[in-house]
């Protein structure tokens, strides 16, 4: 590790990550050793009333959140080019800006094509 | 001081890695992946691969990973099909041969590292992997690389979609 001047502002993400690991851990193990114990096979079932669940909570799931997933990743990847542009674009100027509407109007071809095609209903 | 973070983060993302294969519980093994995914990107911030640490986190912790989880829930996995994972006939010889090529890689780039001349580092600019800097290079030197993953994601897109939706037209 380099005398990097970017490093110090990572300080408080440690910070951060720390505390959320000591509270979800003191948490957890507080209600496990303080918190009163009396199981009974009314208290396991996951519905107080109702339906008795007869089968297992897994089942098999539709397509189409499948099909939402993927499109979902390559938007994520468009959007995380747009990350390093935004933060250099007084750098890059106008030719950036092209750059950029050029990226999406390609993109945009295909969310054109998604949105005619009925990819983004759900039915 | 540097080790003082490498060292915990490297532990953990070692118990993470092996947490991921010993799991018995398929989306265990996945939000296993999903904290070594997290410890990866800390030994990037260590390396001043700033962007890649964050792509570490936007791309593999959050879009990979969705993948993987709708994979998991897809293939509904109950937990007497496990049994088909240990006695596959004729896995074994792959299984060591796989293992071979991969001590063999290592191997050498455990060489490569070794006999490095640790003393005289290359010199690098001050803002070495920084946002900004990956977007200047992006955007001037590998403009047309950048241009072309756009149509890369277009073609993609379409197929994610021609593939799910065959029943449409």
């Amino acid at each position: 590790m380099r005398n990097d001047p970017n490093m110090s502002e990572y300080f408080f993400i440690a910070v951060f990550a720390v505390v959320a690991l000591v509270v979800v851990a003191g948490i957890l193990i507080l209600s496990a050793v303080l918190g009163p114990k009396n199981p009974s096979p009314q208290k396991t079932v996951p519905y107080e009333c109702g339906i008795i669940p007869t089968e297992e909570a897994k089942g098999r799931y539709p397509v189409r959140f499948a099909t939402i997933a993927m499109l979902f990743i390559i938007f994520d990847i468009e959007v995380v080019f747009m990350y390093p542009w935004a933060v250099a674009l007084d750098q890059l100027g106008f030719f950036g800006l092209i750059e950029m509407f050029l990226f999406i109007f390609i993109l945009g071809i295909a969310y054109v094509y998604i949105w005619g095609r009925g990819g983004l209903e759900w039915d | 001081m540097e080790l003082l973070i490498f060292y915990p983060i490297a532990a953990l993302a070692v118990v993470l890695a092996l947490f991921v294969v010993f799991n018995k519980s398929p989306i265990g093994s996945a939000v296993s992946l999903i904290g070594l995914m997290l410890c990866l990107a800390g030994v990037f911030i260590g390396l001043s691969a700033h962007f890649v640490a964050i792509l570490q986190v936007i791309i593999y912790a959050g879009a990979i990973m969705v993948l993987f989880m709708f994979v998991i829930m897809l293939l509904n996995l109950k937990d007497d099909d496990n049994v088909i994972w240990k006695s596959r006939e004729g896995n074994t010889l792959l299984t060591v041969l796989t293992g071979f090529l991969v001590l063999g890689i290592l191997y050498k780039i455990i060489s490569i590292t070794l006999s490095a001349d640790s003393s005289k580092p290359a010199k690098i600019m001050e803002s070495f992997g920084t946002t900004a800097e990956v977007g200047k290079s992006l955007f001037t030197t590998y403009v047309l690389p950048f241009e072309v993953a756009s149509i890369l994601l277009l073609v993609a897109m379409v197929g994610a979609l021609v593939l799910a939706k065959t029943k449409i037209d």
